[in-house]
């Protein structure tokens, strides 16, 4: 327990640090990528505890991000005065969860306000995981991988094809998403550094909470099904339950990082649901160690920021599935785990060993 | 009073009648054998029993309710706890966590409960380890704790599998062959232990090749051949069964 509470301390103070060099090197804007870095990071640690800890792969979790993001852009967004005389929409209205507010052109908007709509996506994706989870999460190894991608691709054509939901172009405009009085999620250069706080905040809160369940009696549960599922079957784990709400919970954080991301960007567009997405987040898992919470986080952190500043260039997606391949041919249990450094001497020992013979 | 009441139990895979219409009954705190020649349909029973598979008719009768057909995880919450012939630790897990494991169907905390850790977590987590620490002092393997289970000597390995199985707090243990591989020492440390467990007062059904070990700690046995019983006595009265020693040994010649 106490090696947890360092463990988040030295985290927290690492994302202090990274904040103060931006700001003296007078690079605050960095902090832009580091923010957005944060919410795919959301994702990813919910991710970790589905392919890690329960052991299933998912290659559709680009679909419950865009799920969250699109329902919530969607709601904040569209026009509900047409509707005004509707008795839901009226009632809606009356109870605050629809709001007015001014648009671009000077007009007048009757939009869902972030709160409910938020509300909304998130239990939208959550009932969407947990209905196809049942049937899908009944398949193993790559049957579970194709189910999951078919999930993954069904989202990113309906993203595509609906006009309501902006086809290509996806949906601009996203008002801020005010959290608390004072505290919005929002891309205004002014609240960056807030945001940044507001996002990597987020995330340790989320950190505290998935450290705790795997340290739990869940987390136990978990890593036996992973180990020997027919043992666990046997010492009374409801196996299937457990697959179902790990992935269920993994969809609430994909679900919740597509909120925050679209929020903040003011926007969100159908390449957040392609299935390149999902393979670069199976890919940062698979790089942090699979079992390895932190290791998903820093890779998510690096890789990801790295990504957004464009050092990947075109390539962008041919790096992620270069590192897919490289994982899975030359350590299939992730870089940062220890015995893989002693793996790469033993490489580096036998190579030049033959290379004298 | 039977604990375990088994009728008219079939099972066949294709063409194969792996168990063909088995009736017995196992009394409360008895050890009970289960033997005969490879291919009997033995490990097919013990999995009717505890659920990995269903029967194709039938019933199996538990403490007086039927569980034919429920899934393996709600036979165990029932009270019936199994070890396998081939052992299934739980691997990147100590012995004790293997064992912590055990104790599931008899703790609460849910995804909600440990994400937030809430005191009364934290207090089901100490009971549920100082449990399982008596279970292993029990078994006499407190020493390996922290060891990684699946890194132990086999024998050592059976033991946290049956420590595993004992935390479940069964009121029926199921043993498939639980002195494969054990050496002579071993087997008789492992006989001397389940005798122990069943002085706790858990019943306990078990399959063995071990004649030794079948007949100093059973008090009856049970005799299968093609899926089919063909004795079900004393361990005496089956040592001196004509049909069982046929099977075994084959036909007299005379």
């Amino acid at each position: 327990m106490k090696a947890r509470h360092l463990s988040v301390a030295v985290f927290a103070f690492v994302i202090v640090a990274i904040q103060l060099a931006t700001h003296f090197s007078g690079r605050a804007y960095y902090l832009t990528q580091f923010t957005m870095a944060a919410y795919y990071s959301l994702l990813i640690i919910g991710l970790c505890m589905l392919i890690g800890y329960a052991g299933q792969i998912s290659l559709g979790h680009a679909g419950f991000f865009a799920i969250g993001g699109y329902v919530s852009a969607f709601l904040t967004t569209h026009d509900f005065s047409a509707q005004k005389s509707s008795a839901l929409v009226s009632f809606l209205a009356k109870a605050g969860v629809l709001g007015i507010r001014p648009d671009l052109y000077g007009g007048e908007l009757l939009t869902f306000q972030p709160w409910p709509a938020c509300l909304i996506a998130v239990v939208a994706a959550v009932t969407i995981a947990a209905i196809i989870g049942g049937p899908v999460l009944k398949l193993r190894g790559h049957y579970l991988a194709m189910a999951t991608l078919g999930f993954g691709i069904i989202v990113y054509r309906i993203v595509l094809a609906t006009t309501a939901l902006g086809a290509a172009d996806g949906i601009s405009d996203v008002p801020a998403f005010t959290l608390l009085p004072g505290i919005q999620v929002t891309g205004r250069s002014s609240e960056r550094v807030m945001n940044y706080y507001i996002a990597w905040g987020v995330v340790t809160l989320s950190m505290v909470l998935l450290l705790n369940l795997i340290h739990s009696r869940v987390g136990r549960a978990l890593a036996s099904i992973h180990g020997a599922e027919d043992a666990a079957e046997a010492t009374g784990i409801a196996t299937a339950t457990y697959k179902l709400k790990t992935f269920v919970l993994s969809a609430f954080f994909a679900s919740l990082a597509g909120v925050l991301l679209t929020h903040y960007n003011g926007g969100i567009g159908p390449s957040e649901a392609s299935v390149m997405k999902s393979v670069r987040y199976v890919a940062i898992v698979a790089i942090g160690g699979m079992a390895n919470l932190w290791g998903a986080l820093s890779m998510s952190l690096v890789l990801n920021y790295l990504s957004l500043r464009g050092y990947f260039g075109t390539y962008d997606d041919a790096v992620f599935g270069g590192i897919l391949i490289l994982i899975m041919l030359f350590a299939p249990d992730g870089l940062l785990r220890r015995q893989v450094f002693s793996d790469f001497k033993r490489l580096f020992s036998s190579g030049s060993g033959q290379g004298e013979a | 009073m039977d604990l375990l009441s088994v009728d008219g139990l079939s099972k066949s895979f294709g063409g194969l009648q792996a168990v063909n219409d088995v009736s017995f009954t196992v009394p409360k705190g008895a050890i009970k054998a289960l033997i005969g020649p490879n291919g009997a349909g033995k490990t097919t029973l013990f999995n009717l029993i505890s659920g990995v598979l269903p029967p194709d008719c039938g019933s199996i009768g538990f403490n007086g309710s039927p569980v034919q057909g429920l899934r393996p995880h709600r036979i165990a919450a029932r009270g019936i706890a199994r070890t396998f012939q081939h052992i299934r630790l739980f691997p990147k897990m100590s012995a004790l966590e293997n064992i912590m494991v055990g104790r599931h169907v008899h703790s609460r905390a849910g995804f909600i409960a440990g994400m937030l850790n809430l005191p009364f977590t934290r207090r089901e987590r100490r009971n549920v380890r100082q449990k399982s620490i008596e279970i292993m002092e029990f078994l006499g393997i407190a020493g390996l704790a922290e060891a990684e289970a699946t890194s132990l000597a086999y024998g050592q390995q059976r033991i946290v599998e049956l420590g595993r199985a004992l935390a479940c707090e069964p009121r029926l243990l199921l043993l498939d062959e639980p002195a494969a591989g054990l050496n002579m020492r071993e087997t008789g440390e492992m006989a001397s232990l389940i005798s122990r467990v069943r002085d706790q007062g858990i019943t306990v059904l078990l399959v063995e090749h071990d004649m030794s070990l079948v007949m100093n700690i059973s008090d009856e046995i049970l005799v299968l051949s093609y899926g089919q019983k063909i004795a079900d006595d004393t361990p005496l009265a089956i040592q001196k069964n004509s049909e069982v020693i046929r099977v075994y040994l084959g036909e007299a010649d005379a």
